[in-house]
């Protein structure tokens, strides 16, 4: 076992003006499972692919422990890229499965024998090891799978979007499998995606990378509470984040006819008359009049006890797209005009040019 | 057939037989007679061909997402000359008849005479044949690298064999895990090594747990086997090489050596060092195919490359001995053609052609009559070793076209089989 260090390491391919990921810093501890999330192209392949080796470190260092791998070759870095498409062999028993790669590697049979056992019973699979993988479920297949890896014992899984090629139940099934078995084995894990629920449902810690910067690293809590800007703040979230501009009057923040109080040491870091609010969809009163921000309803999702409601609203002549949580029964229907306000001390705010937190507290949801 | 007004057909062959497929059902529901039984590899996901006005095509589920990149790639991949199959079309939006969706799909073409590894044994694997798999593997890994492909699933399974005169040429068939960078780093390259030697490890054991694989094969020693195949080829064709620059004969050695290995530089970089005392060359741009282009520029033939070079071999013998010195190249490969090539394929029955391609035919003609010649101490003429050939050697082979059987070993639902052996004896 062992922690994973990203000092300063940058990726400039030739004849790129920008870095793919720019002096990243990040550390992962001993047993932890960090998330690396962002939408495509933000650098997070690219991050764990330079960690695996596989891609050259042209600035900074990489460590893995104490030791700096960053011109380590990929077998001699004592990690495991964990992939989705290990093949089974079906002519070969379950245990040959997990310990055939071992045996190229030269252990002797008895080690073998223990590692593969060992691994097993970890993944439930001791009384599968003389089965061959036909008669095994998908999951269990998965775990074969997993087994592979688990067998070299490696200071650290990497995983690259591992679950992307299955459907959605079984992808659902091995996320949690995966999440729970690596906690499990207290392996320092490095897992990519681009799904962000995926990462607020595994990660001991999520990094949040956007063009090759890291956003934010913190628990899915810190992420969600008190997102560090407004890209942040709008990747994490499903539904995501409501964001639109507001004045800054005296006492507060005005829009549409509504005011709210926001403390004027939040508001003295704007850097101008306006900022970006944020407010939930959890953290949004609906009115059918009075004060507040008039919105158009398009459309209300109805999931049982919740619903979601999705409308727009006009906020200095743009278009803003609105989504607020609603109650899955009684709530307003398409087509309705209602004026919304978002809960007293829920609002993030943001400043308007850099995009940076304004607010210093984080903002715990309602309910 | 098609039961949804929805259904969404990308592709590049503007084939309407395409519409005849009962896309409304699960592929693995698919009634008999759209669907072809051919040998194939370990799969992750179903894959079940079918015929398709006059040719058979491959069939993958697979998500939406998935189909559309591996198409992508493939055309990519074809586009830039490096073997692989062919992306016939991406099927999305596919319902049922009662409009529950089903998975997307990938149509590739079957490559004709393709064999994949597990159809190139009638009991067992034997070793020369799994070597000169892990060789012909080791080629196409470095043709792929050249261009920027990184395969990320490196293995028997994932390729198909087409014969080539006594070798074999290789052909990428499942591009879903690979990338194309504008260069690879070293590490991506020993890595997708590393792939390649672990999963060939991994199906030359399971051949032997099912008692496929001849007892004189090692199964770890033949997968090591690729990694110093590839590792020579890819010095050869891209490394730098020093020297006086009075011995400016080793540039044309150098290329000689591509051409023999069945590599054209397009691109050398040449530099002076030492104020101008020596010469350092390195292979820029390579292309593969440098006896595939030849035969074909002079006869028209299309074959892999060393049933080329056989091919090509034989055609300069013929000048040699038959033909006028002076006669130029063209018109001596002509009358090879009209007089040696054409009568050899025109012999073969019509009911024998789906055997083998003609220049594999041609290549395994020439074999025999060099043994006939051989045991019989004389010249044995052409027309001779051809009837020979046909009735000794074509006639007892199976069709490989397009293969039947063995059947396929996929397996997509769980079926309770209860091994009574210890495991521990089999690890």
């Amino acid at each position: 076992m062992a922690s994973v260090t990203f000092d300063k390491a940058s990726r400039i391919y030739p004849g790129q003006a920008r870095p793919a990921v720019d002096k990243l810093d990040l550390d992962v501890a001993d047993g932890e499972f960090l998330v690396l999330v962002g939408p495509s192209g933000c650098g997070k392949s690219t991050s764990l692919r330079m960690l695996a080796g596989l891609e050259e470190v042209n600035e900074g260092s990489i460590r893995i422990g104490d030791r700096d791998v960053t011109d380590v070759p990929p077998k001699d870095r004592d990690i495991a890229m964990v992939f989705q498409n290990y093949a089974l062999y079906p002519h070969m028993t379950v245990a040959e499965n997990m310990g055939f790669a071992l045996k190229i590697a030269g252990v002797n049979k008895e080690e073998r024998a223990s590692r593969v056992l060992e691994a097993a019973k970890l993944l439930d699979l001791e009384d599968y090891l003389g089965r061959k993988p036909k008669a095994l479920s998908g999951g269990q297949r998965q775990r074969v799978a997993m087994g592979r890896a688990i067998v070299r014992s490696p200071q650290v899984f990497l995983m690259d979007e591992p679950l992307s090629n299955l459907d959605a139940k079984l992808r659902v099934q091995t996320r949690t499998q995966i999440a729970s078995l690596t906690r499990r084995l207290g392996v320092t894990t490095v897992y990519v995606t681009h799904d962000q629920t995926e990462a607020l449902t595994m990660g001991d810690r999520i990094a949040v990378l956007k063009d090759g910067i890291l956003q934010q690293v913190g628990t899915p809590r810190d992420l969600y509470a008190k997102p560090e800007n407004v890209f942040v703040a709008g990747f994490i979230g499903s539904p995501a984040m409501n964001l639109f501009d507001a004045d800054i009057v005296d006492g507060g923040l005005k829009f549409g006819t509504a005011t709210a109080k926001v403390d004027r040491e939040t508001l003295a870091g704007a850097s101008g008359k306006k900022v970006t609010i944020g407010v939930r969809p959890e953290d949004v009163v609906v009115a059918k009049s009075g004060e507040g921000l008039p919105v158009d309803v398009d459309i209300v999702e109805e999931l049982g006890a919740d619903g979601y409601l999705y409308g727009h609203t006009d906020v200095d002549g743009n278009r803003v797209d609105i989504v607020v949580r609603v109650d899955g029964r009684v709530h307003p229907n398409a087509g309705d005009k209602v004026v919304i306000t978002p809960q007293p001390d829920h609002i993030h705010v943001f400043d308007l040019e850099s995009g940076e937190r304004l607010s210093k507290k984080a903002v715990e949801t309602s309910k | 057939m098609t039961g949804s007004g929805s259904l969404n057909i990308t592709s590049a062959i503007v084939d309407p037989a395409l519409l005849d497929l009962p896309w409304n059902l699960p592929l693995d529901t698919w009634p008999d007679d759209s669907i072809a039984t051919l040998p194939k590899g370990i799969s992750r996901h179903l894959v079940r061909f079918a015929h398709l006005g006059g040719y058979v095509v491959a069939i993958k589920e697979t998500s939406a997402d998935i189909a559309r990149r591996e198409y992508e790639l493939l055309r990519t991949l074809q586009r830039i000359d490096v073997p692989c199959v062919e992306p016939v079309a991406v099927i999305t939006n596919r319902t049922d008849d009662d409009g529950n969706g089903l998975d997307s799909v990938l149509v590739t073409r079957h490559l004709k005479f393709s064999l994949p590894y597990r159809a190139l044994y009638s009991q067992t694997l034997r070793p020369d044949t799994a070597t000169r798999l892990v060789d012909a593997l080791a080629v196409l890994l470095v043709r792929l690298h050249i261009v920027g492909f990184f395969w990320g699933d490196v293995s028997l399974s994932n390729t198909l064999f087409r014969r080539d005169a006594g070798a074999f040429a290789a052909y990428l068939v499942d591009a879903e895990t690979g990338s194309i960078y504008e260069t690879l780093s070293d590490g991506q390259r020993e890595h997708d090594l590393e792939i390649a030697r672990v999963n060939i490890a991994g199906e030359l054991l399971d051949l032997a747990a099912g008692g496929r694989l001849d007892e004189d094969t090692d199964p770890i020693d033949v997968s090591n086997g690729i990694i110093a195949a590839y590792r020579t080829l890819w010095t050869e064709l891209t490394g730098s090489q020093s020297f006086a620059s009075t011995e400016r004969w080793r540039i044309a050695e150098r290329v000689e050596r591509l051409n023999e290995l069945g590599f054209d530089i397009e691109e050398l970089a040449i530099k002076t060092d030492d104020g101008g005392s020596q010469v350092r060359i390195q292979p820029k741009v390579v292309d593969a195919g440098h006896h595939q282009r030849r035969l074909l520029r002079l006869t028209g033939l299309d074959a892999e490359e060393n049933q080329a070079r056989r091919l090509l071999n034989d055609l300069d013998a013929y000048r040699s001995t038959h033909v006028d010195g002076e006669v130029d190249e063209e018109l001596a490969a002509h009358e090879w053609l009209a007089t040696v090539f054409e009568p050899v394929v025109r012999a073969i029955p019509r009911e024998l052609k789906g055997k083998l391609e003609p220049a594999e035919v041609f290549h395994q003609m020439l074999e025999h009559r060099w043994f006939l010649s051989q045991n019989e101490s004389r010249d044995v003429p052409l027309a001779e070793a051809v009837s020979s050939y046909i009735d000794t050697v074509l006639r007892h082979r199976r069709d490989e076209a397009t293969v039947i059987d063995p059947p396929t070993g996929a397996f997509t639902l769980p079926i309770a089989i209860v091994d009574e052996d210890d495991w521990r004896d089999r690890v």
